[in-house]
């Protein structure tokens, strides 16, 4: 193996990169499953190229590849323009379509006598093992090609992507532009074809896109990443399925390259669902923080008392299991709530906090029966959830707006607004 | 001058004709206003003046001229929800898009074309925002953006898809000053529009739309009550039911040749 294997290596990662990098525009223009209704369709192509050559060289079966890509492209255009069957369908139709004549030929031509067809079936799953150092030289002189059209045209696609109607408006070629992304979807898909397969080529095209969206928001940084991500995942996968002799490749690319997106899903910062769900549980604590200093300061306001018990706590508010202790060792810890013995009251800071929440809890209640026409018994679990996403400059948005009120619908007093600068 | 023309334009969506012999001029430096119910050809009668939509026969003139040699005087602000604001990119990229032009080779951009499309942003209150992904907008923050990028094309004549829609009072006033603005320094814009009571407001020219030709003029000559009622008053009946029979039946809606 050996100069083979690192030649092989080298072929498999500008695949990856190549499909990659186009994958990110059919992901932005929501195009996902063309690019593997176009990967199905090339079987024919690939088989019918060797029929009629009689070569298994790639330098013949590429050609038919990319012919047969394109076809079934212009296929899926024809009947969703032409007929009442919507585009999803339409690809459906033909992917199953392309892919079941590909099969048809394959069996055809291995139960015939057309000399040295064995091996003609890695081209469903991959197998990167088998590429010669000629058919390499092919793949990567199509990637570095297509990778180059990307960035020279990079403008022209990203606005075609993000507004197709504004390109036009603006006189730019879309049809050239339109041209240019399905000749890039067809070349990437093909290119990948003896490496991974007709069957799961799609995946190199969608899944490193879909993984880099949750890292950046920016177009560029977003194909570069996605690059590394498909570029990575062709290595591992290639190395994986050389250690045993008739593993396929297209299998373990695909494998290698789930994990990286599950992982990007879970663990990505701000969008993953680890980041959102700490955000939440946050809010969660933020929010049973908030009820409780607004508890003190409403049970102040009726008993005119300073500190309780947690049974008298207990008895004016349903808190689950120990939610009441560890809410108020959090709050002494922050200084907000002071103890003694075993009675608890509002510090300084505390009641401040605590006011704030009152006040804006019963600015909102206003709000919504003044502005919204909401009756007064209506008003307050509205209210109750409200109160803790209202930031300061709502806050003062609201005071102006309903100038400067000092009482809610219920007649009692709105905390903190009597001496507030105007 | 005028500054653009629909003569005889017939203009079909999905098979179905949605805008019948459109016939208007519109005189240099006007504030138009294209106003008729939902459904009566707003869009597509800006669609196809923009070149976006093939008209089915009539033509549009821009300054006398066929559009596509005039390409740079026109402007153009779609509907907002036509695109996916989820797309990653910041303000700027979207506003430098209102400096792409054909023929340049790979699209290179100068530093002239960013300064435009800052001075552009400036105008619309977004430069603050410039750095921020569009996804982070709000809806009226959106609109101004699309806005700054029409501006950034720094064009004589705008087409605008419902600007108003769906935006904070902040923007509205934004946009709105912006239009003064322009009008003052002489562009025309012409835009679709939802609402009457405003139109009555801030338009010169009006052009009032039912699927055909209703009136089109300046705005008091326009805004009849005769003429918003044969507007408002619902699609006339047997034009639409030829509409209906067009697309069932698969009729051209013109002769080829006629095509001008």
């Amino acid at each position: 193996m050996g100069g083979n294997f690192a030649w092989v290596m080298i072929g498999c990662a500008l695949i990856g990169a190549g499909a990659s990098a186009v994958g990110v525009f059919s992901f932005l223009r929501k195009q996902a499953l063309v690019g593997d209704a176009v990967a199905h369709a090339l079987l024919p192509g690939v088989v019918l190229a060797f029929m009629f050559t009689g070569e298994k060289d790639i330098w013949f079966l590429f050609p038919g590849a990319f012919v047969a890509g394109w076809l079934g492209l212009l296929s899926i255009d024809l009947i969703s323009k032409n007929s009442k069957i919507k585009p999803d369908t339409a690809i459906a139709i033909v992917l199953t379509v392309f892919f079941a004549i590909g099969i048809v030929l394959l069996t055809h031509v291995q139960q015939s006598n057309y000399g040295n067809q064995s091996g003609l079936e890695a081209f469903l799953f991959g197998k990167a093992a088998a590429m010669l150092p000629a058919d390499i030289t092919l793949f990567v002189t199509v990637d570095i090609a297509l990778i180059l059209l990307i960035v020279l045209t990079y403008r022209y696609l990203k606005l075609y992507s993000f507004d197709p109607d504004f390109a036009k408006a603006i006189g730019l070629p879309v049809k050239l532009i339109q041209f240019i992304l399905s000749s890039l979807t067809v070349l990437a898909v093909a290119s990948g074809i003896q490496a991974v397969g007709v069957v799961l080529m799609a995946a190199l095209i969608i899944t490193p896109a879909a993984a880099a969206r949750f890292f950046t928001g920016r177009l560029s940084h977003m194909i570069i990443l996605a690059m590394v991500i498909g570029i990575i995942s062709s290595l591992i996968g290639v190395y994986i399925s050389s250690l045993a002799v008739s593993m396929p490749t297209g299998p373990w690319i695909v494998m290698v390259l789930s994990i990286i997106a599950i992982m990007a899903f879970v663990f990505a910062p701000r969008k993953g669902m680890l980041q959102r769900s700490r955000k939440r549980k946050t809010h969660q604590v933020k929010i049973r923080r908030e009820n409780l200093l607004k508890l003190f300061y409403s049970l102040e306001e009726k008993k005119q008392k300073q500190f309780y018990t947690r049974p008298q706590l207990l008895r004016s508010r349903r808190f689950r299991g120990r939610e009441l202790e560890l809410l108020l060792n959090r709050l002494l810890k922050k200084g907000l709530l002071q103890k003694q013995e075993n009675r608890y009251g509002l510090t300084e800071k505390g009641r401040s906090e605590a006011t704030r929440v009152v006040r804006l809890h019963r600015l909102w209640e206003l709000y919504l029966n003044e502005r919204m026409n909401i009756a007064p018994d209506h008003v307050h679990h509205d209210a109750e959830a409200i109160e803790h996403i209202i930031t300061p400059e709502l806050e003062r948005e609201l005071l102006k707006d309903l100038g400067y009120p000092e009482l809610d619908p219920h007649h009692s007093e709105i905390p903190g607004i009597k001496g507030m600068q105007r | 001058m005028i500054a653009f023309e629909a003569h005889n334009l017939t203009v079909s969506y999905d098979k179905q004709p949605v805008l019948w012999d459109i016939d208007f001029e519109i005189p240099e430096g006007k504030l138009v206003g294209i106003i008729g119910p939902n459904g009566s050809g707003k869009t597509t009668l800006l669609k196809a003046a923009m070149g976006i939509l093939e008209a089915d026969s009539g033509y549009v003139k821009v300054f006398e001229k066929n559009p596509d040699k005039v390409r740079e005087r026109l402007g153009y602000v779609p509907q907002r929800q036509s695109v996916d604001w989820d797309f990653p990119a910041t303000v700027m990229d979207i506003t430098m898009m209102g400096r792409y032009r054909k023929g340049r080779l790979f699209g290179r951009l100068s530093k002239t074309d960013k300064e435009i499309a800052v001075d552009s942003l400036k105008r619309v209150g977004m430069y603050d925002y410039r750095n921020r992904q569009i996804s982070e907008l709000s809806g009226g923050q959106q609109q101004r953006v699309f806005i700054a990028r029409s501006l950034a094309q720094q064009a004589d004549v705008y087409l605008m898809d419902e600007p108003f829609v769906g935006i904070d009072a902040a923007s509205e006033e934004s946009i709105l000053n912006i239009l003064q603005e322009m009008r003052s320094s002489g562009k025309t814009v012409i835009m679709v529009h939802h609402d009457l009571h405003t139109a009555l407001e801030f338009f010169d020219w009006v052009i009032l739309l039912n699927t055909r030709l209703v009136a089109a003029g300046p705005k008091e000559e326009v805004l009849t009550e005769e003429n918003l009622r044969t507007a408002y008053g619902g699609k006339l009946n047997v034009l639409s039911r030829i509409a209906d029979l067009i697309k069932s039946k698969e009729y051209p809606i013109r002769e080829k040749d006629m095509k001008e």
